[in-house]
């Protein structure tokens, strides 16, 4: 496992830091978004939508309602939100294997919600909050092609943090 | 499975997930188109990639549609019962006088049926709640709420047409929520529907439970005669509609985030208050001072019809880390807390509902979904409604809630602006829909 940390002093610096998130990912690429209640998880998978390429007229919302979003970008789309969920057995009520495995990205909030099914090739993100406005994110690379690959990540997180946003 | 018709039995996937799509049905010649349904669909639930696309293969045992055996077992035991008991009738169907609807709901919580004539005579109404069994998990759990359905819905439909003093033969169409709502939950009604009505030889009607809401605000109140503004606010939705005489409407703006009752659940969550949180915080508010705390108000900027709850949510987060949690706090009063915090979202609210009358011109508002059964917010509402003179239409605390009645009676109007629909093997759950 790699990890990157990235700290974040503004709204706009973490909005930013999803946004180049989004334009970095691959097909096949799962995100476990973690973070306590109004961590700032659905905004952030927003800003990923978005750094994918999905039009910002397109409202990215909570799927804590329905479960699964799906949203058309550079890559499909598969925006989860397990937080209804509290059994495994809860986790068949949702086609999550068609979101995992289908070839688009997945972002998953509540990832806890499914530990053991949850695939080791991904990116933990642990959204910790410091404060009102700050953050600091915790990247995980997990499993061997990831981990090959963080330091790209690694790279564009720093080139963010350079920004004026981030300043 | 003849009659499963959900996304996951038909292999069809959207498109495009981000453009508007005309979902079109198979018509029948000399029969009237089905409702010219716009939906914007953004969840499908095929299993077409579970095994061709996978970058890897994945268990045996994940390899199966997205639902658990259990429930789709319970599934085609709805349509054996169904079909099983229930004698074909061949009467011809004649444009009937008296439009007798039975209607069916299971979009989220409540398994529900009703018969309503005309759209405004309610002969019976039957609500079998879950919220008992949901309550020890803080929400609606979907596999929970799939399963419960499918062990009450027959036995709902019956006592609604017990109830009504008819036999299902007697029934002039039946009308079942498509969608938007858990997809699980609602094909158990769709699936129970189309039972029926192909056993029965009935046509069906599908219904856009968000127009369900929109009619219950005029089901026990006076006709509605002229456009409104309707805000639509639940656990799931909250946005406001522009709503015409013959029951169709079209989107003002929608929440960008939250909905606001998943901002009340939250919160309730948040602070361990149980379920279900509106409930919870609309009464321990009554006793709390709502100016007490100040916190956020999502306008956007100043033009916009569009919501944002999830800031709000943030905060309360935010000042429980600061202050501590209620049950040990000895700085701040629990009621004080989530009183500003209800008043922070009936502000915005009520300050959009007023913006989208004066925006359209029109002097009659609405405002229905579960979180119109919140006191604070229909006494602020009233309140601003008389100031200015408007008209307000507010539905009664039991039509608030998910009811079938609400769903018999948009079929009805749903009925009279573009008829049955036509195919009934062609309809599917829409998990969003708007």
């Amino acid at each position: 496992m790699k990890r990157i940390s990235v700290f974040s002093r503004t709204e706009d610096c973490s909005q930013a830091l999803g946004r180049r998130i989004g334009e970095i990912l691959e097909p096949g690429d799962i995100l476990a978004l973690r973070g306590e209640l109004g961590a700032g998880k659905t905004l952030f998978a927003r800003n990923i939508a978005y750094g994918l390429g999905v039009p910002p007229e397109i409202p990215i919302t909570s799927p804590t309602f329905t479960v699964i979003n799906e949203y058309e970008g550079r890559l499909h789309i598969y925006h989860l939100d397990l937080y209804r969920l509290t059994t495994p057995e809860d986790l068949e009520s949702i086609p999550w294997q068609e979101a995992l495995y289908g070839g688009g990205v997945s972002l998953i909030e509540w990832p806890e919600r499914m530990e053991d099914a949850l695939p080791e090739e991904r990116w933990d993100i642990h959204i910790e909050v410091t404060g009102d406005t700050t953050r600091t994110f915790v990247v995980e690379a997990q499993g061997e092609t990831n981990m090959a690959r963080s330091g790209r990540w690694e790279k564009a997180l720093a080139e963010v943090t350079a920004m004026p946003e981030c300043a | 499975m003849p009659f499963i018709h959900g996304r996951q039995s038909n292999m069809k996937h959207p498109p495009s997930c981000t453009k508007k799509q005309l979902i079109h049905m198979r018509s029948i010649p000399g029969a009237p188109p089905c409702p010219p349904f716009t939906a914007v669909v953004r969840c499908s639930f095929s299993v077409r990639a579970v095994g061709i696309k996978a970058r890897r293969p994945p268990r045996t045992d994940q390899i199966r549609s997205g639902l658990s055996s259990a429930f789709m077992n319970g599934l085609i035991l709805i349509e054996k019962v169904l079909i099983f008991f229930v004698t074909k009738s061949a009467d011809e169907r004649n444009p009937p006088d008296t439009m007798l609807v039975l209607g069916i709901e299971s979009s989220c919580d409540e398994t529900a049926a009703a018969v309503v004539e005309n759209g405004r005579r309610i002969l019976s109404d039957v609500i079998a709640s879950q919220v008992a069994v949901h309550e020890p998990y803080g929400g609606v759990v979907p596999e929970l709420a799939s399963r419960k359905h499918v062990e009450t819905i027959l036995p709902v439909i019956d006592q609604a047409l017990r109830e009504a003093g008819i036999t299902a033969s007697g029934l002039d169409a039946v009308a079942v929520t498509r969608g938007p709502g858990l997809i699980g939950a609602l094909l158990v009604g769709l699936s129970a529907a189309k039972a029926m009505a192909y056993a029965l030889n009935k046509p069906l009607i599908a219904v856009n439970h968000l127009e369900g809401h929109m009619q219950a605000a005029f089901i026990e109140g006076e006709e509605m005669d002229r456009p409104c503004v309707c805000l639509v606010v639940s656990g799931g939705h909250t946005a406001l509609y522009r709503v015409e005489p013959d029951g169709s409407s079209s989107l003002l703006g929608s929440t960008r985030d939250d909905a606001a009752g998943e901002a009340f659940d939250k919160v309730a969550k948040l602070l361990n208050l149980g379920y279900p949180g509106g409930a919870v915080i609309d009464a321990l508010s009554a006793k709390g001072d709502p100016g007490a705390h100040a916190f956020p108000r999502a306008f956007m900027d100043s033009d916009s019809l569009e919501f944002s709850f999830s800031g709000i949510k943030t905060a309360v987060a935010h000042f429980v880390r600061r202050f501590g949690p209620p049950s040990s706090s000895e700085i701040y009063r629990i009621e004080d807390l989530v009183a500003s915090f209800q008043e922070a979202i009936v502000d915005v609210l009520v300050s959009k509902t007023i913006k989208a009358a004066n925006r359209c011109k029109l002097r009659d508002i609405a405002v229905v979904g579960g979180v119109a059964a919140n006191r604070r917010l229909r006494q602020r509402l009233s309140e601003e409604a008389a100031r200015l003179q408007l008209n307000i239409h507010l539905p009664s605390m039991r039509f608030c809630t998910d009811n079938a009645v609400m769903i018999a009676a948009a079929a009805y109007f749903n009925w009279k602006r573009s008829g049955f629909c036509p195919d009934l093997f062609e309809l599917d759950a829409l998990s969003r829909w708007f």
